[in-house]
């Protein structure tokens, strides 16, 4: 395989893994306000994802970054391209990451619906314009032949970019039902099972017709079948969900949103970023790659230390496997401070 | 004020912003882990104390270090995309690399430290904080050693054809010998930082809560140690440096003293000269003489080169005009009274921190208890100090390298984004200075409200190796 090819691959895992891990967390942010009774709750679903937030979202920083080393001009055309919806992102991921971090240093109502607030928003602002971004980048953007996105805000969002985003919504909120009803032990964890069949079928529904689309629209045979099998785990998640077997429920909603991106970049490929100007200016593995011993140097970076990261995550995730109920809250301490 | 303009004020103000963060980070989790560490050798209940306390200020510092980390990555792209094309294929893999093999490791056993100390057993836990230290090296070394081939560029080829300059040797881009003084010298300054922190902090409450008043004289003499060690490390670090600068940049030392005229021997320092704004003449200075000869050299006869030799010798190798227009055509002098004195303000304020950390230790020698109240602001006041130290010398280096974005390969002006709007740019300005402001009033609120709180009684931690822990106890730790 060439090396270009593989980091093509490469960076198509890095976004798999953004994705599927740090949906969930995007949607236990997004839900914190539609799920939770109380403020005893509401911690209960930050603390489910408390120790591994943070982790999920180095997946987002090595996609970035390798992506800058492995293929340079798919970096400078598209952070440069999709400046504004990038910038919102950054300073939702901000303040949201911020507001895990100090909600609990104050004891003060006000001070943590606040920072509640910017969890909610935080999450539900990335959760929609990563959809659109990438609806964006698999379909094709204005780009000329200095290899330039000539478009604006608005070109972003078309009909099937802001369909992506919403695919991304539902997919996100679904994700984080099936997880909290994994990772919470009580009432909530009941209700979030409720939640997530419900948000499910919106999910299958908006994916089922945004896949078919964009199918139609670039598909190959190999999308096709990887689409297949991501419209197929959803509808065993959201399945599994209704009758109340949550880790399969929960591994349904992971891999199909791992494969709905994978058939994603599937569909892309060779193409890094299509050009809908004139397909000779679409930027592909070729012309927007490094050279052979930049990869080579990274390849065996990547092949020591991914499965390393792999393992230690994975560790994290077992370590914290528990379930947490309102009786984990530890009320005192906070009172405390 | 055209795009070129706000992406450099934007590159100002966002990586200033952060680094005020790096060096508490990188100091400050070697510093809690040590604490740990400390605890579980003497079992001296004090140190658990510390570490839960410094903890907590570590941590309220890490989440907006972390935060404001993800804009530094993203701007390459969104305001330089000319430079990422055109480095990509050198700067990107340290850059990669870094994500992969730091950031996972500082982000998940940080997750593992703060959430587990009912979850692993207590010498795993205290590893979990060595390695989060040790992440935060690993990180700083990539991306200084991306940092250090801007400076001087090695390990490189210019394709002509792809106009692009392209890695042929990774191993000289890692130990570019600009790389090799610069790391030790960010990481000592990091060190220092964290421990006059920790020094100034504790001498804060140390005349103020007198009960706990051995606990904090503990970190007062660790703390200022710690900073007085490291600050030598700068001092000798910084020293090397300056050679090194003469050498591959000597434009920069020119310009770090306003030395316009090539001085053959016994090129004096001034300590600070008042002078016409453009710093071209002088009206006044205190001058050490043969010092700048002494620190370009190492000796004091040496020859320093002008900025008016230097200006002919690179209009030579560089031809008129670069594409800088930004500049006059021409002259590659960076802008002499900003380089000079961010480079004597880096400089003055770590000799200030160095003397109020003696004075720390001077002052609390052999049981003494000095009650005085004043000690406390100086205490706080020595991390300020350095913060501030730090962040002039990363103005003076970057500032020392203009008009070049990569020394003699692309000019800043060829690197940025030529697709982004001045709306754009703007609004991102804009946008990104206003969080960071709200931010940093919410920061330094909380670190007052947490400093003046002081450390939490001893609770004896649940110790999961005795596996005494019901299922259903509540959680150690929570958000």
């Amino acid at each position: 395989m060439e090396l270009t090819t593989v980091w093509f691959v490469a960076i198509a895992f890095f976004w798999v893994g953004y994705f599927a891990l740090e949906g969930f967390d995007f949607g236990v942010g997004m839900l914190l306000p539609v799920l939770a009774k109380d403020d005893t709750e509401r911690r209960v679903m930050i603390n489910t994802i408390g120790p591994v937030w943070d982790g999920n979202e180095v997946w987002l920083l090595v996609a970035g970054g390798a992506t800058f080393a492995a293929f340079p001009h798919w970096y400078a055309t598209l952070f440069s391209g999709f400046y504004l919806p990038l910038l919102l992102i950054l300073v939702a991921l901000i303040a949201r990451g911020v507001a895990f971090e100090y909600r609990h240093k104050r004891h003060d109502a006000q001070w943590q619906s606040r920072w509640d607030t910017a969890i909610t928003f935080g999450s539900l602002v990335p959760a929609v314009l990563w959809g659109i971004a990438f609806a964006n980048l698999v379909a094709g953007v204005p780009i000329d032949a200095d290899k330039e996105f000539t478009g604006g805000l608005l070109t972003l969002l078309n009909p099937f970019g802001l369909l992506g985003g919403l695919v991304t919504l539902s997919l996100f909120v679904t994700h984080g039902a099936t997880f909290i009803a994994l990772k919470t032990a009580g009432d909530i964890r009941v209700r979030a099972r409720d939640l997530a069949w419900r948000s499910g079928l919106v999910a299958i529904v908006l994916t089922v017709f945004f896949l078919t689309w964009l199918q139609a629209r670039t598909g190959s045979p190999a999308s096709a079948a990887v689409f297949a099998v991501a419209a197929l785990l959803l509808v065993v998640g959201v399945r599994s969900a209704y009758v109340g077997r949550e880790g399969v429920s929960f591994a349904g909603t992971f891999g199909a949103i791992a494969l709905a991106v994978t058939g994603m970049f599937v569909a892309l490929f060779p193409d890094v970023m299509p050009s809908t100007t004139d397909v000779a200016f679409s930027l592909t593995t070729t012309n927007a790659a490094a050279t052979d011993y930049s990869l080579t140097i990274m390849t065996w970076a990547a092949a020591i230390f991914t499965p390393l990261v792999l393992g230690y995550q994975a560790w994290t995730y077992w370590v914290f496997r528990q379930r947490i109920g309102t009786h984990h809250i530890p009320t005192v301490e906070l009172a405390a401070k | 004020m055209d795009v070129l303009d706000i992406a450099r004020i934007q590159f100002g103000v966002i990586t200033v912003y952060h680094f005020l963060f790096v060096p508490l980070t990188i100091g400050g989790t070697a510093l809690v882990a040590l604490l740990e560490t400390l605890w579980l050798r003497t079992g001296n209940r004090d140190y658990l104390r510390l570490t839960k306390f410094f903890a907590k200020l570590l941590l309220i510092n890490f989440a907006i270090g972390v935060v404001t980390g993800i804009v530094q990555e993203f701007q390459f792209g969104m305001n330089w995309s000319d430079y990422s094309r055109f480095v990509g294929d050198v700067f990107g893999a340290p850059l990669a690399i870094e994500g992969l093999l730091a950031f996972f490791l500082e982000s998940t056993f940080l997750g593992l430290w703060i959430f587990g100390w009912d979850k692993l057993p207590r010498g795993l836990h205290n590893a979990c904080m060595w390695i989060v230290h040790l992440g935060t090296l690993a990180s700083s070394y990539f991306i200084l050693a991306a940092n250090s081939w801007m400076q001087n560029p090695v390990g490189y080829r210019f394709n002509p054809e792809s106009g692009r300059a392209e890695l042929v040797d990774f191993a000289a881009v890692m130990f570019n010998e600009v790389q090799l003084v610069t790391f030790p010298h960010v990481i000592a300054a990091a060190y220092m930082t964290a421990g006059a922190a920790m020094a100034g902090v504790s001498a804060w409450l140390f005349v103020r809560r007198s009960a706990d008043r051995e606990l904090y004289r503990r970190t007062i003499r660790l703390g200022a140690a710690i900073a007085l060690l490291a600050g030598l490390g700068v001092a000798v670090s910084g020293d090397v440096q300056g050679k090194i600068m003469t050498d591959v940049q000597p434009m920069k030392m020119a310009a770090a003293e306003g030395l316009y005229e090539t001085a053959e021997t016994c090129a004096p320092f001034s300590v600070f000269t008042v002078g016409t704004p453009d710093g071209k003449r002088e009206k006044f200075a205190v001058t050490v003489p043969c010092l700048l000869s002494f620190l370009g050299t190492g000796s004091f006869d040496g020859k320093v080169q002008g900025i008016n030799d230097l200006r002919e010798e690179y209009r030579e190798t560089y031809g008129q005009d670069p594409g800088a227009t930004y500049y006059t055509p021409g002259d590659y002098t960076p802008v002499i009274p900003i380089t000079y004195w961010t480079f004597r303000f880096m400089i003055g304020l770590g000799l200030v921190a160095a003397a109020g950390s003696a004075l720390l230790l001077w002052l609390t020698r052999r049981g003494r208890t000095p009650s005085a109240r004043w000690l406390g602001t100086l205490g706080i006041g020595l991390p300020l100090a350095l913060l501030g130290a730090s962040s002039f010398g990363w103005i003076f280096t970057e500032m020392g390298r203009q008009p070049w974005a990569v020394f003699g390969l692309m000019t800043t002006e060829q690197a940025v984004s030529p697709g982004v709007s001045v709306a754009e740019a703007a609004t991102s300005l804009v946008v990104l200075t206003l969080v960071y402001a709200v931010l940093a009033v919410i920061e330094v609120r909380l670190l007052a409200t947490t400093i003046q709180h002081g450390a939490d009684p001893f609770v004896e931690p649940p110790d999961p190796a005795l596996g005494d822990r019901a299922d259903d106890a509540p959680l150690a730790f929570a958000y």
